[in-house]
């Protein structure tokens, strides 16, 4: 484990090389103290989560992946959380311009309201979308043990993420940058795709790297409806929980390690995706 | 030609922001629309552009009828009071956003952003964001922008307001130099009228939704049509019962046929000028009169505090009566 926070203090080290001359004391002492706290928290953790998976060899992380049931769940999982991320990109930044730009009655509900899947625990959330979407549905319709029931709660879940990063970046946009653009020439669209997106995209991507790792993650709200059919409503944080109840420790840690890739790269795509689009504007 | 605006009303709910406007502002030259805040003048110059509609009148711009015209086809450059820069382009990027919205030639929109960059004197800015500009580059460079499209008319909303005093007016001789280089139809809103005075070939008073006079800046400021446009263009004083500018009253400490007489209360010295408070004898007209003299002129007629002094306006000025 000693081997392990060596990476920690090393890095201070290093931050502190870099910036020798600006670093006074006090925020030499405030920058030991968040190292150490996230070290704690996150670095210390995480790292023996990769520890735990190579604990069985190669072997074991290969044959965990492979195993059918596992890729299912994987991909389901992954695919699930690309889409709703997609859909909220979509709809949470028009949610968020509505928000912003528009004035209409019950606005300050809505505002509230939009924050209930933040609050709600999550089982809370999975119980609700059991009894509107499931066999005993008051409106008919019933997607319990489908796929349609995994991007469904993953949906209800993650639906504040992006409306809540963009909204505070629409709320700085000065409107009379886009009175500029349509003084120039510039049609509403062109305003959208030169003027508006490149200054929304980096509170876009971040709406959808959260609303992405959410979906990967989720657990409570989806038990319920989905039923965990296995290859085909299995989730793979459901799959992690069956692997650590069969004392299968390092399978588990194996998939909790892709999973922590898979999010990785799409965190790192997703900025590759804004850079690009603030350059072509 | 130029611009024409034919009765335009505007309202904001039950507020009358402009109230049958009607002006004709002729080609090439530069125009200000004068007035104190929230008086319409920057509705009015909204509604040339076309960001704003007007509830009933018509707006020609050189010749056709733009009334219905939405702003991005009006070819009219506009300047905001706070630059609207596009933050996340360059400087050039700016000045090349209306050109590269027209679909022009690379070269030709590369050739015309560097001879406005030479115009506006940012050349050596051009690959810099707006964020790394001081208030004036980049009220410059919302000018070179609003000028790239070669607009049939230019707009500009208290374009100096956001900037501190001697930037304000660095800016605002070059405005007009640039003016007198590039000649297009220029109306510029501002409140503030030494730079109304000192900029513009005509000015337009505007307050309360109403036009109160247009004219020269002689016109206006020697020959005002009214209380409102006395007091708004300079300082304004009252003896016996007519208005005057404090500088067109004739003081000495000699007894002459005079309007008022009193006694030196106040002595305020302000660089070259010094600024007195006159308190009449006259107890029908206790408040005391403003007087503004030069240095010199005080010295030459040995005027000290607490003299007794006879004024009346100078010969030629015609005050106004209250």
């Amino acid at each position: 484990m000693t081997t392990e926070i060596q990476p920690a203090p090393g890095a201070t080290r290093k931050r502190r090389a870099r910036s020798a001359t600006s670093l006074t004391r006090s925020s030499g002492i405030g920058l030991g103290l968040a190292v150490t706290w996230f070290s704690l928290l996150v670095l210390i953790p995480l790292a023996l989560v990769v520890i735990q998976s190579a604990d069985g060899g190669w072997q074991t992380f290969r044959d965990t992946l492979t195993n059918s049931q596992t890729a299912a769940a994987l991909r389901l999982t992954v695919t699930q959380a690309l889409i709703v991320t997609l859909v909220n990109v979509m709809f949470g930044t028009l949610i968020a311009w509505v928000l912003v730009r528009d004035h209409f009655w019950g606005k300050r509900i809505l505002e509230v309201i939009i924050d209930i899947p933040f609050a709600l625990p999550t089982i809370v959330a999975g119980l609700v979308l059991l009894s509107l979407y499931g066999p005993d549905s008051p409106i008919g319709i019933n997607v319990a043990n489908t796929e349609r029931s995994v991007f469904l709660a993953l949906l209800f879940v993650t639906l504040p993420f992006v409306v809540r990063t963009v909204e505070p970046v629409l709320l700085e946009l000065d409107p009379e940058v886009e009175e500029a653009a349509a003084s120039l020439g510039a049609s509403r669209f062109t305003t959208l795709r030169r003027i508006l997106l490149p200054a929304l995209a980096p509170a876009i991507t971040a709406g959808a790297a959260l609303s992405f790792a959410r979906g990967i993650s989720e657990y409570g709200s989806l038990v319920l409806l989905s039923g965990n059919l296995p290859n085909k409503t299995e989730v793979a944080s459901v799959r992690i929980l069956t692997y650590i109840e069969n004392g299968n420790e390092a399978a588990a840690a194996s998939v909790a390690v892709l999973l922590l890739g898979v999010a990785l790269i799409a965190i790192i795509l997703l900025q590759v995706l804004t850079n690009a689009v603030s350059r072509r504007a | 030609m130029g611009i024409e605006i034919r009765g335009i009303n505007k309202f904001f709910g039950d507020f009358v922001a402009l109230e049958d406007i009607n002006l004709s502002i002729p080609s090439g030259q530069l125009t200000a629309l004068l007035g104190p805040s929230g008086g319409g003048k920057s509705t009015l110059l909204r509604i040339i552009a076309g960001l704003e509609s007007s509830d009933s009148g018509t707006v020609e711009i050189e010749g056709v009828d733009t009334t219905n015209v939405p702003a991005q086809k009006r070819n009219v450059g506009f300047v905001f009071q706070h630059y609207a820069a596009f933050k996340h382009m360059t400087v050039a990027k700016n000045i090349a956003f209306g050109l590269e919205i027209r679909k022009r030639p690379k070269d030709e929109v590369k050739d015309r952003v560097q001879e406005l960059l030479k115009l506006v004197h940012l050349e050596q800015w051009s690959d810099r964001l707006p964020s790394q500009l001081s208030g004036g580059q980049r009220q410059r460079m919302a000018l070179a922008r609003a000028l790239a499209i070669e607009p049939s008319v230019l707009l500009l909303d208290e374009p100096f307001g956001a900037l501190d005093a001697k930037v304000r007016k660095e800016l605002r001789d070059w405005l007009r130099r640039l003016h007198d280089e590039v000649h297009v139809t220029t109306v510029f809103v501002t409140h503030d009228q030494e730079e109304a005075l000192e900029v513009s070939d005509s000015l337009v008073v505007i307050n309360e939704g109403r036009i109160e006079q247009i004219g020269s800046p002689d016109d206006l400021y020697d020959r005002p049509a009214s209380d409102f446009v006395l007091s708004f263009l300079g300082p304004v004083t009252r003896l016996g019962d007519h208005l005057i500018r404090p500088h067109d009253i004739e003081i000495s400490r000699y007894e002459q046929a005079a309007t008022a007489t009193g006694r030196i209360t106040r002595w305020t010295r302000v660089g070259f000028e010094i600024r007195l408070e006159v308190t009449p004898d006259d107890k029908l007209h206790p408040d005391p009169i403003q007087v503004v003299v030069t240095r010199a002129e005080a010295t030459a007629l040995g005027l000290h505090e607490g003299d007794q002094v006879w004024l009346r306006p100078q010969a030629g000025v015609e005050p106004v009566r209250a």
